[in-house]
């Protein structure tokens, strides 16, 4: 246990002896936090739309009002050219041209469909998705509308209607930041840890000091957690300093217990740093480990379903998040922030996650090797 | 210039040497792509959704089956009372939860009004908005089948939609860009800064500042093989995009070559800057990846669309070069135009490229210590 004590305050010692390092490894996060979260955003506040009106009716007009009526359509420009609009969808002016024919007036509701046309730039599938959505949404309004009237004068009666409420659960006014946070600060603390851990192994191999360590009687599990710890405790503050910014500044829900939020994370930390301690074991250089560290970071967020649905994910790939610790942390972590999850509802992920680090971990300690 | 030709050579034979780095540089591109291309992707498919059925007659039956049956949902649990909804949404088991009012298929019979209420799970936003929008669609599509056989001859305004530059919203357009500029952002930076700052901690660069190179040349010798690997890199990604993708570069090839030259260019230049501020490659490998990565991926317009961001957040985002890269691929490879479009974001990336290397030649030290 001495022996522990003594390499986990050696390597504090050796940590923060590099003032920048020292420095970096919490005003990174601090910085990154402030700034991405509240930057990011799915959210569409308006589409710019293009009107192309080549009937002129009250009906046309009527269609029109509505749709800039809503809050998410803004009419920059009319136009009877359809180059012209075409040119400006190719220039990124405008996101959506509406067209709608003449006759269209004439048309509608009586007998035949009135036909309209909708380019959108879907260079973006998600926003271009989103605002044929929304428009969608507005036409149906209008239909709704015919109908009810087209009915009421000729039949008396009534049009079954189903009314549509929704409301959005845990975070009722979709606010993004409360989506963002959970995950920047799970991204942050793996990529530090990651990185800073399996550097600092194999900057002991690539200047040589690991021989040192090695003709000591230090045993290989020793050498493994006291590698472990200081980056466990630095992961686990930099958590605490995300939280409290959270808090502060974005005012982020804070719905379940933050004792079960430092268990799992600590779990992912460590599944993370055996994870990173085992990968160094096959790198010589910081270099290697560099690129190895980008690869599995980029691989296991991308995966992790942090900025898009794991279900739309295809079967193999939600397989191989088994092994993805950053999968199991991004879900608990918003969980347990946003809806309050409580420990029987995560309980199967943290078993997951356990097994995951206790894997890792004697991966590490297994591969390492004290003979040169 | 026999003698930088031979640095040049050795500096070659150093990284060439490590075949494990290879891989993983080449290794790199190929895996992101494909990642994006069949596994990640933000469309709506097969989320679980519950219902919550207070009447359970023959319409809201007909209803759900609608639903499910769509492809973008997938049936889940199906609840008893209120109290589920929130523990399977605690779970993480369900998306959404629709719920029939009691007697629904009666009332609206009757009635002429029926509620329908859909709860989704708003800590992902994304997900919550599209879900609601798709199952509201399926509804009121329910809606006018039932409505048309009543009210027939009323037909609807119906419209004719044309997805521009991408008809099959394929995720692809986005992330092909934004897999180049990803790569070629912090690759060149990484690299450059750490063969260069390498030098510096092992105390080799002493060796090679007394030897007749000028400090230039030192430099130009050092990204040269880096250059050449990230055009390969480049040139695989392409390849890629146009034979799994079927993407080809609509616009000029080489256009779209010299842009991204440019680019990497820029990119270099940053990695040379980071690596006359730090001292050791643990500080450069920290302010390349870690301080890169995620500002690199959410500010760029890769994932997350920047027209969406608040103003101050455009202008901080501004101060991010791979924005422009993004602007650039998109309009050249899939819009197709030429110059007079990307004009600007070219000069701007020279703009920055200059900064960064005038940062980098008032920063470089001849002399140690």
């Amino acid at each position: 246990m001495r022996t522990i004590l003594y390499l986990i305050r050696k390597e504090f010692l050796q940590i923060f002896r590099d003032k920048f390092i020292g420095k970096a490894i919490f005003i990174v996060p601090i910085v990154q936090m402030l700034l991405l979260v509240p930057a990011v955003t799915f959210e569409i506040k308006n589409v710019d739309l293009c009107l192309i009106d080549r009937d002129m009716t009250a009906e046309s007009r009527k269609l029109v009002n509505q749709l800039a009526g809503s809050s998410f359509f803004k009419v920059r420009a009319t136009t009877f050219s359809e180059e012209e609009a075409n040119s400006l969808l190719h220039r990124g002016k405008c996101n959506l041209v509406l067209q709608i024919p003449s006759g269209f007036g004439k048309e509608t509701g009586k007998g035949n469909p009135g036909r309209i046309f909708v380019s959108v730039n879907a260079i973006n599938a998600v926003n271009a998705q989103l605002s044929w959505a929304y428009l969608n949404g507005v036409i149906r309004d209008y239909n709704m509308n015919i109908i009810a009237e087209n009915v009421g004068s000729g039949n008396p009666g009534f049009v079954p209607q189903i009314q549509v409420t929704n409301r959005y659960w845990y975070n009722e006014l979709l606010n993004y930041k409360y989506y963002m946070l959970p995950g920047v600060l799970g991204i942050l603390v793996l990529a530090i840890g990651f990185i800073l851990a399996g550097l600092n192994l194999v900057k002991e191999k690539e200047t040589g000091t690991i021989e040192q360590i090695n003709v000591t009687p230090v045993k290989k599990y020793h050498f493994i957690i006291a590698k472990m710890v200081p980056f466990l405790v630095i992961g686990l503050i930099d958590l605490a300093i995300g939280l409290i910014i959270g808090k502060l500044t974005f005012n982020i829900p804070f719905e379940g217990s933050i004792a079960i939020l430092f268990l799992s994370s600590t779990i992912f930390l460590i599944a993370v740093l055996g994870l990173a301690l085992f990968l160094s074991t096959f790198s010589n250089t910081q270099q290697q480990f560099m690129f190895t560290a980008f690869f599995f970071i980029i691989i296991f967020i991308l995966m992790s379903g942090v900025f898009t649905p794991l279900e739309s994910m295809p079967v193999w790939a939600q397989k191989f998040d088994l092994i993805n610790p950053a999968a199991y942390v991004m879900r608990i972590n918003r969980m347990v922030m946003l809806k309050g999850s409580t420990f029987q509802d995560i309980s199967k992920d943290i078993y997951s996650l356990i097994v995951i680090s206790i894997a890792f971990t004697a991966l590490a300690v297994n591969r390492y090797r004290k003979t040169a | 210039m026999k003698r930088f030709l031979g640095f040049v050579r050795k500096e070659f034979l150093h990284i060439f040497r490590d075949i494990r780095t290879m891989i993983i540089l080449f290794g790199i591109p190929v895996i992101q792509i494909l990642l994006f291309g069949f596994v990640v992707s933000t469309d709506l498919k097969n989320a679980p959704i519950a219902f919550l059925d207070l009447s359970k007659d023959e319409i809201t039956q007909k209803l759900s089956d609608k639903i499910c049956s769509s492809g973008f949902f997938r049936k889940g649990e199906t609840l008893l009372n209120y109290n589920d909804i929130d523990k399977v949404l605690r779970k993480n088991k369900i998306k959404a939860v629709i719920i029939f009012e009691k007697d629904f298929g009666r009332k609206l019979i009757s009635e002429g009004k029926a509620a329908l209420s859909i709860i989704t799970d708003g800590s992902e936003p994304n997900m919550a908005t599209l879900i609601t929008n798709y199952i509201t669609a399926i509804v009121s599509d329910f809606n006018r089948e039932m409505v048309a056989t009543q009210a027939a001859g009323t037909l609807l305004v119906q419209p004719e939609v044309r997805m521009f530059y991408n008809p099959s919203l394929k995720g692809h357009f986005m992330f092909v860009p934004g897999v180049i500029t990803l790569i070629m952002t912090l690759i060149c930076a990484l690299m450059t800064s750490i063969t260069i700052t390498r030098e510096k901690e092992f105390g080799t660069m002493e060796v090679l500042l007394v030897s007749p190179l000028k400090p230039v040349q030192i430099l130009l010798g050092k990204v040269a093989p880096y250059f050449l690997l990230s055009f390969i890199d480049i040139i695989l990604i392409l390849l890629l995009s146009w034979l799994v993708f079927g993407l080809p570069v609509k616009g000029s090839l080489l256009l779209m070559l010299a842009e991204c030259m440019l680019y990497i260019l820029m990119s270099l230049s940053l990695g040379i800057l980071i690596s006359t501020v730090a001292k050791t490659m643990q500080q450069a490998i920290f302010m390349s990846l870690v301080g890169m990565m995620l500002p690199t991926i959410l500010l760029s317009g890769f994932i997350f669309p920047l027209e969406n961001m608040a103003k101050i957040y455009g202008w901080v985002a501004a101060i991010f070069p791979p924005k422009y890269l993004i602007v650039v691929i998109k309009n050249i490879m899939i819009k197709g135009t030429g110059f007079p479009y990307v004009w600007k974001e070219t000069l701007i990336v020279i703009a920055f490229t200059l900064v960064f290397l005038g940062l980098s030649i008032k920063n470089f030290k001849i002399r140690l210590g």
